[in-house]
């Protein structure tokens, strides 16, 4: 066990084969379940960022080389567990089914936002599905996950919380913070390191990666670690069903890190090209976890390239219907939730301050 | 009903809620099995279990992480930071997370907190055990900051906290935890005992967050204050003779304008007293407040009796500590000399 945090836990092989201890045997429909949502993840973050181009929002996020990172987990945890979130696992909602018409809206802060006009695009809160609010204080929501978990184990609850955080963020006090209580306090948490080696411009080794491996961070706290190909969807659900059967059953946290690469920029205001080589992406050694995906699905006679295209076709007109639909509302500044909206749930209730200014204000 | 000084009380109010509601959990550094270093949580653990009342890591971030985390599953943590001057590390975990979680879910995620936590100075602590942080809590919005002054205000307030479902910070003047002392160090302190209000009943009470009490009723000068300055106000309006209403706020956030409003028309004057420093403390905002809705009826400026703007001293406590003489200095300046 000791050991795991050094390794690199794989399952799909050069050639798409599922090889190894780690294969988690899944059935072909689950499988289709994964490539659709990984491929929504990627035609949607596509559409999303040229909005943001075309100047219908102020700012966008993708996922893109790290869907498998946000599908997998959610398909191996139930409905009802709760993840905490980065801003870069849109799979996870998108594994659920989350509508897509919610995440258009919240993106273009328009009268149907379902966050009311108040959040940065993409940082979504989607309680039914058991996702908890994002914010772009990176890191701060590690320790809710462990706090969370400590609570559905004192209530003799049987859900369990996953927590992602990126390898930059793990210098922040949050991350050993959630670490300590996690391990002081057996939570049922599974606390993942998200390490696709850039932290905006600064290269993973800034944050300490170039010494031990993120994984072996679990050492110094007595919890497994695992390093796990986050490009190998088939790696990422077998170490998420792993670790959430242990927390499941009473046995404690474990620590993940899912080593990938940020294929695009950090948001739509970065540009890569100033600190990396243009084509760095092209040359991860680890491929793209939609094409090796699929390469599997095609090796095992469950798909083709005909079933992919056909796919890819029907879900850009999803992604395109619902990018309509969002633009009918409007788009940011051209629509927005009632002004009220901007004075309610600062506290349950709103006291004297909150209810002369919004009178102050006229609405 | 009992005779409780105001740490008794407060354990009492957590007993209380511990008994009455199994979502009520307690922990911070210490507060477990030694029960506190004040006492606060004493015979908690070994009454309601260590699930209920247990020792955390010293991290106070983390403390506050896992108590958000808790309350958006449905808990009602409350926390104790061992001193307030300790509260910075997990400050962010409160105006980043806790004060905003309601706001930017949509209203689907909450953190029904409370954070107590022993403040203010009087008790030789030096820099590190003297602070008045209440109003960089105040500025924030979605946090609500409570001060009591008495041992049963202190229960009534600390039950409400428990039970409200927006982050509270309870700030308690730790000067005033074994009597109402009122500034004048050099005589020996009363104990809670002889005080009306150490009579507390053992059984659950509540007093509403946002209503200030009148300390004293008076019509010559308003006094504005909280926590242990409440006391050495009073102390000042005795050995003044002045006839000065001393509002005791209570809660500054939410606060109670419309008592703080009334008593400034009736006297037209106005002094305003806090232990934190004065630039940006506070009683800045409650000035602004007032003259924005007093300014026909003041008759003399309004007077702010502060701890200076230094850090706080070991050796000059009582050069730094506003004590009733500096009140009087200031209500006299109110009254015209």
């Amino acid at each position: 066990m000791r050991d795991m945090p050094f390794g690199l836990v794989r399952v799909l092989d050069k050639d798409g084969r599922a090889v190894g201890p780690w294969n988690p045997r899944l059935d072909p429909a689950v499988l289709r379940h994964g490539l659709r949502a990984m491929l929504l993840t990627r035609i949607f973050d596509e559409r999303m960022f040229r909005a943001h181009r075309q100047g219908k929002t102020s700012f966008f996020m993708k996922s893109t080389g790290e869907e498998a990172i946000g599908v997998a987990p959610s398909m191996a945890l139930a409905r009802d567990d709760m993840c905490f979130p980065t801003y870069r696992v849109l799979g996870y909602l998108m594994a659920r089914d989350y509508p897509l018409i919610s995440l258009v809206n919240q993106i273009y802060s328009n009268a149907a936002d379902p966050l009311k006009g108040r959040q940065l695009p993409i940082l979504y809160s989607a309680r039914d599905y058991g996702f908890y609010s994002l914010s772009g204080n990176v890191g701060s929501r590690f320790g809710h996950a462990v706090g969370w978990a400590m609570a559905s184990a004192y209530k003799s609850d049987d859900k369990i919380a996953l927590a992602y955080i990126g390898e930059g963020t793990t210098a922040e006090g949050d991350f050993h913070e959630a670490m300590t209580f996690a391990a002081v306090y057996h939570a049922p948490v599974i606390l993942c390191i998200t390490n696709n080696q850039w932290a905006i411009s600064t290269f993973q080794g800034v944050a300490g990666g170039e010494e031990t491996t993120f994984a072996a961070r679990a050492i110094g706290y007595g919890q497994p670690g695992l390093r796990v190909d986050g490009n190998d969807f088939l790696a990422v659900y077998a170490a998420a069903d792993w670790a959430a059967e242990r927390a499941r059953t009473n046995r404690g946290a474990t620590l993940v890190e899912f080593f990938t690469y940020r294929a695009g920029g950090h948001s739509t205001s970065d540009d890569p090209t100033r600190y990396r080589p243009a084509d760095e992406a092209a040359q991860w050694p680890l491929g793209d976890p939609i094409e090796r995906l699929k390469m599997h699905m095609i090796a095992i006679g469950e798909w083709s390239e005909a079933q992919h295209e056909a796919l890819e076709s029907e879900l850009n007109d999803l992604v395109r219907a619902a990018a309509k639909e969002g633009e009918a509302i409007g788009t940011l500044g051209i629509s927005k939730p009632s002004v009220r909206e901007m004075f309610e749930d600062v506290y349950k209730e709103p006291d004297w301050r909150i209810i002369e200014q919004r009178r102050e204000l006229g609405v | 009903m009992a005779t409780m000084n105001m740490v008794q009380a407060i354990n009492s109010a957590l007993d209380v809620m511990l008994s009455r509601n199994p979502d009520v959990l307690i922990f911070g550094e210490d507060v477990g099995y030694f029960g506190g270093v004040f006492r606060a949580t004493d015979g908690l653990m070994a009454k309601h279990g260590v699930t209920r009342c247990f020792d955390t890591p010293i991290s106070e971030s983390g403390i506050v992480a896992t108590a958000i985390g808790m309350g958006a599953y449905g808990l009602r943590p409350v926390v104790e930071i061992q001193f307030a001057d300790y509260i910075l590390p997990a400050y962010d975990q409160l105006v980043s997370e806790a004060a905003r979680l309601r706001y930017r879910s949509g209203g689907e995620f909450w953190a029904p907190i409370t954070v107590r936590s022993p403040y203010g100075g009087g008790i030789f602590g030096g820099q590190t055990h003297s602070s008045s942080p209440e109003a960089i809590f105040a500025h924030v919005s979605g946090l609500k900051t409570v001060i009591p002054s008495t041992p049963f205000d202190a229960k009534g307030l600390l039950i409400s906290a428990i039970e409200d479902d927006d982050p509270v910070i309870f700030l308690e003047p730790k000067r005033i935890y074994n009597g109402p002392f009122d500034g004048r160090h050099l005589q020996p302190m009363q104990p809670w005992s002889k005080h009306p209000a150490s009579e507390v009943p053992e059984e659950y009470y509540t007093i509403p967050l946002g209503q200030a009490a009148i300390a004293r009723g008076g019509s010559a000068v308003t006094v504005l204050a909280y926590g242990t300055m409440v006391h050495v106000c009073l102390a000042a309006v005795d050995e003044s003779g002045i006839d000065a209403e001393v509002v005791d706020l209570r809660s500054i956030v939410p606060l109670d304008i419309q008592t703080i409003v009334a008593s400034v028309k009736k006297s037209g004057r106005c002094v305003i007293v806090h232990e934190a420093s004065r630039f940006g403390g506070f009683g800045g905002e409650l000035s602004a407040l007032v003259q924005e809705r007093c300014f026909y009826h003041l008759q003399a400026p309004i007077e702010r009796v502060a701890g200076w703007d230094t850090p706080y001293p070991h050796a000059f406590e009582w050069d730094y500590f506003p004590g009733p003489e500096r009140v009087i200095v200031a209500m006299r300046r109110s009254l015209g000399g």
